[in-house]
């Protein structure tokens, strides 16, 4: 047996590999254009957060029952708006590096 | 019907179920809202990632880009997927706290050893999918082989997802099954079509936060309504027996446990083979770090995705543990619910309008991120493995971003036919599910042996990888079916048929090597261990000496405090 890596003469290696991967990157427009995930999250966890949180402000006594005593919505939407606003102030706080925006 | 245990190839399928009726959620327009405004998001996603995809690159690996804490949470969320939410805490309500060996020591220290060890090969030698790492190091035939078996193992894990979606849908909210199929199949192919894997992955960080809003909330409740874990311990120690809720009761060899595996098994089979097959060469994971922006985010990518594994498991224990204390026959007859029916049950007893939507809304994520991980990593092993190097070569790179688009729209209206039949033959579907739970194991003595020995031929990593995956099937399909050696249970069975597929494949990996010419050495650099390829030679970006962002560090505190979270479950 030989150890030819292919029949119709195709031969792939590494080089190959690094060499089309390395030129595909030089072209990739991901880092520059994509946006920033941490807004998204921040934006829905806030407003799921305001949403949930004003329900239970106005829970019923019976849906307080329900969940075991506890005013589950209110708290829920406490932690979703924290979770939210850390997203968005960390965006604040650190925005992308201007590196990686300029390259369109 | 199916089962849900199958999204972890560790976690085969039990015993056929589901839903009972009677679990319709009291849902109202506010919980609809909070479920429109998430699919609003999700399409939101799919446009807004179209603009950054330019090159194939950047459409089917985000074009090697991202940071370490999106692609970590992706690399968890993708495994997150609901059927293995739903089908964890059915483990926990039928096999009670010996659902940590999935976390502890089926996954943590395969996440680690990813990162640490098998990481360097994959980034630096810039590789685009797992199988096209075979191909650099064995030969066509072991590249041609498991791209297929990938391919095809994808689209019908896909459409599983869609059909256990469609029966939970049916079940809770009362949609037609169809419907539910129609609808998360259509925002699925839309947004990956659209964005490619950087929308994928996006969605599922966002899905991974929604899911601990849901779950979170349901574990409390589930607690409060128990009295606590001590209540919690102390009726299941009086309907279930001690060993329930200890890890490792009951699993000395030759003594009986409901799992029906003992501490060997455990350790070997779920622990190393099959845990680090699904772990280190299922490319639905690998992909998440392979589109890390340099070698450093992607050692960290299943680093950072531990942390959140090692805890997740309580998240899931709880609720079906909580369940099987409520319902102390809960999966038998008589009860009216199924092991797969814990959280919802839940759900419908103790969460109100509002936490309710968010809890449907991240069930519904879950089995959509679910589908799509295994979607966006079938058109990128379709495309660039199968269809650019054997089918039509050569073309100019827009070409094959077409393909790729093309290709998704194929494979998820595969998907969705694949959940209609699952829908009419559910026996066949179930039986394929766990013929594609073995696919791994063989590619993890494949990828190991090549890795760590470097006489293995060019010709042994195919006849490994037949012989791994025929052996653990023979052994699960013949052996174990039809009686011939004695375990008590198809979990059992699972561990021994990975062990005896990971000892064949090696095993006929030695004697193809020593029959064969060895790879010429130049040909291997970068690909096996003691050697580095010339993409590992890029400088570490600034901030990423920062001793947080150490892999060594992030992994080996990974594996330490999963051992410790052992000790309250030992005893």
């Amino acid at each position: 047996m030989t150890d030819d890596s292919g029949h119709s003469g195709f031969h792939y290696s590494e080089q190959d590999v690094q060499r089309e991967v390395t030129e595909l990157e030089s072209r990739s427009t991901t880092a520059a254009r994509i946006f920033d995930l941490r807004r998204i999250i921040g934006g829905l966890f806030v407003l799921y957060g305001v949403i949930v949180t004003i329900t239970g402000i106005t829970d019923s006594q019976a849906e307080i029952d329900k969940a075991q005593g506890i005013n589950i919505n209110l708290w829920t939407g406490i932690g979703m708006l924290l979770l939210g606003v850390f997203f968005l102030v960390w965006l604040w706080l650190r925005p992308v590096p201007p590196a990686e925006e300029a390259g369109r | 019907m199916l089962n849900y245990r199958v999204q972890n190839p560790t976690d085969a399928p039990v015993s056929p179920t589901s839903l009972a009726a009677g679990l319709r959620l009291p849902t109202n327009g506010l919980d609809y809202a909070i479920l429109a405004i998430y699919f609003a998001v999700v399409l939101g996603i799919g446009f807004a990632a179209r603009r950054s995809v330019r090159t194939s690159l950047d459409f089917f690996l985000s074009g090697r880009s991202l940071p370490a804490w999106i692609t970590g949470l992706a690399f968890i969320s993708a495994n997150l997927a609901a059927t293995e939410i739903l089908g964890m805490a059915a483990n926990s309500a039928q096999y009670g706290a010996y659902t940590v060996h999935w976390y502890w020591i089926g996954a943590i220290p395969a996440m680690v050893f990813l990162g640490l060890v098998m990481m360097p090969f994959y980034y630096g030698s810039k590789v685009r999918s797992v199988p096209e790492m075979l191909l650099l190091r064995f030969d066509r035939a072991a590249h041609l082989l498991s791209s297929i078996l990938f391919a095809f193992a994808a689209v019908l894990i896909a459409g599983v997802n869609l059909y256990a979606l469609a029966i939970v849908v049916e079940a809770l909210l009362g949609w037609p099954q169809w419907v539910a199929i129609v609808v998360a199949g259509a925002f699925v192919l839309a947004y990956i079509t659209l964005g490619g894997l950087s929308s994928a992955i996006y969605n599922e960080v966002l899905q991974f936060f929604v899911i601990l809003a849901a779950l979170i909330p349901l574990s409390v409740l589930g607690l409060k309504k128990v009295g606590g874990w001590d209540g919690l311990v102390d009726r299941l120690t009086a309907t279930h027996g001690h060993n329930f809720t200890t890890a490792w009761g009951g699993t000395g060899i030759g003594s009986a446990n409901p799992l029906g595996a003992n501490w060997l098994t455990i350790v070997v089979g779920l622990g190393f083979v099959l845990s680090f097959g699904y772990w280190t060469t299922n490319f639905a994971e690998v992909q998440r770090a392979l589109s890390a922006k340099n070698l450093s985010a992607a050692q960290r990518t299943p680093l950072i995705a531990a942390y959140p594994k090692i805890f997740i498991v309580f998240l899931v224990m709880i609720p079906g543990l909580v369940a099987a204390a409520l319902v102390p026959n809960i999966g038998r007859s008589g009860s009216g619910l199924q092991y797969n029916d814990a959280i919802p049950y839940l759900m419908s007893q103790l969460l109100p309008n509002g936490v309710l939507g968010i809890a449907v809304t991240g069930l519904l994520a879950a089995f959509m991120a679910g589908m799509a991980a295994n979607v966006s990593s079938f058109n990128t092993v379709f495309t660039t493995d199968i269809w650019a190097k054997y089918v039509v070569r050569g073309r100019e790179d827009a070409y094959y971003v077409r393909f790729g688009r093309l290709i998704t729209v194929i494979g998820v209206c595969a998907s969705i036919g694949t959940a209609f039949l699952a829908s009419s033959f559910s026996n066949i579907m179930s039986y394929l599910q766990t013929l594609f739970s073995f696919f791994n194991v063989p590619m993890f003595v494949v990828f190991v042996v090549g890795m760590f020995w470097k006489r293995a031929s060019a010709k042994s990593g195919f006849w490994g990888l037949l012989a791994g995956t025929v052996t653990a099937m023979v052994n699960y399909f013949v052996l174990y079916r039809k009686g011939v050696i004695g375990i008590p249970t198809d979990q059992g069975a699972n561990f021994v048929s990975a062990i005896a597929g990971f000892v064949a494949g090696a095993v006929v990996m030695v004697i193809v090597s020593l029959f064969t010419a060895p790879k010429p050495e130049a040909e291997l650099e970068g690909l096996v261990y003691g050697t580095r390829s010339p993409g590992m030679a890029e400088p570490p970006a600034p901030g990423d000496e920062a001793w947080y962002r150490r892999p060594a560090l992030l992994g080996w505190g990974a594996v330490i405090l999963a051992a410790l979270c052992y000790i309250p479950f030992s005893f």
